[in-house]
């Protein structure tokens, strides 16, 4: 029983160590899990598609560790990440703030979703005032030429 | 008029066409520097052939200067390194470097290779004044004017083109 415990507990134990490895951590898990969550808003810029929490590019090491140290000095969120844009502006945000240039970008799909909606409304309205004899789903719509379909 | 509407699609598959050829011609490690037209970040840094002697931002202050980041673990620093040494000889305005992350001794070495351009080297070893300059993607190039702003900044290897109508022009015009 205490020997299949051990070998159902390997994977656990195998992410520790790749755990350990991967970042010289400091001893509070607390702060080490406040460091991560603000690491995985801030995008990696040598490997862009990661998060800086995701990544062992040496930039991303050594910017968590930045991060690490201002959390230890007891720096809020904003500051940490106002520090981040300074340095390498809004693109580092994977939620890059609401203002004119990225104004396309936040309302964009929402105006999308409207226009959709919109022209199916327009097209189910049009259908729904044929006379039902005319009603063809295989066939074109009114005003549409009939050679095309 | 009514046959018109058919050409819709074509309009927006021209429309389709033109975002992806812009975006072909964008190059996405590009990232543009929110330092540009801002104060160079602070720095105190020892310099690369004598851990003796340190320089700081404000012993810079009054000149036109390059800062070009380099390492000896650096492949496309050794591309750039010949155009630069050629530069140097130029004698422009005052160039200095940043070894980033690097060793004392590999980049004394690299230095006795491949030729010397700086005036000084300064010695990042952590990589913290690196991250101050907003540094990504070594080799990087900063022109910094007389009262320590930041004019320019290159990403990736300078090339003659950037050198000639980029770099001399502003050079010229900061020091005129």
């Amino acid at each position: 029983m205490a020997k299949w415990i051990l070998w159902m507990s390997l994977p656990f134990w195998v992410g520790f160590a790749f755990a350990n490895e991967a970042a010289p951590a400091s001893a509070d898990p607390a702060l080490e899990a406040r460091m991560m969550r603000i690491s995985s808003e801030l995008r990696c810029l040598v490997c862009q598609n990661q998060t800086i929490a995701d990544s062992h590019a040496g930039l991303a090491v050594d910017l968590r560790q930045q991060v690490r140290e201002m959390l230890q000095k007891g720096q809020s969120e904003q500051e940490i990440i106002a520090y981040m844009t300074a340095r390498y502006g809004d693109f580092v945000l994977y939620r890059p703030p609401f203002k004119a240039t990225t104004a396309l970008l936040w309302i964009g799909p929402g105006v999308m979703v409207v226009a959709g909606l919109a022209i199916l409304v327009i097209v189910l309205r049009r259908r729904s005032r044929m006379p039902q004899d005319q009603f063809d789903p295989e066939s074109p719509d009114a005003g549409q030429d009939p050679h095309l379909s | 008029m009514k046959y018109l509407r058919f050409l819709i699609p074509l309009f927006v598959f021209l429309g389709l066409v033109w975002f992806l050829a812009r975006g072909l011609g964008l190059d996405p490690k590009t990232v543009p520097s929110p330092l540009i037209g801002k104060s160079a970040p602070g720095f105190s840094l020892t310099k690369l052939d004598n851990p003796e002697k340190t320089i700081r931002r404000e012993d810079l202050l009054g000149k036109v200067w390059m800062l070009n980041v380099w390492a000896s673990w650096c492949v496309a620093c050794r591309e750039e390194h010949p155009l630069l040494v050629e530069f140097s000889r130029k004698k422009l305005l005052p160039i200095y470097g940043l070894n980033y992350k690097d060793d004392r001794a590999a980049g004394l070495r690299w230095l006795a290779n491949f030729g010397n351009p700086y005036d000084a080297s300064l010695f990042d070893n952590d990589g913290r004044v690196g991250i101050d300059w907003g540094v990504y993607g070594v080799p990087e190039t900063f022109i910094v004017d007389r009262e320590g702003i930041i004019r320019f900044k290159q990403i990736g290897p300078l090339t003659p083109e950037v050198i000639r109508t980029q770099i001399e022009p502003l050079v010229r015009q900061l020091n005129g």
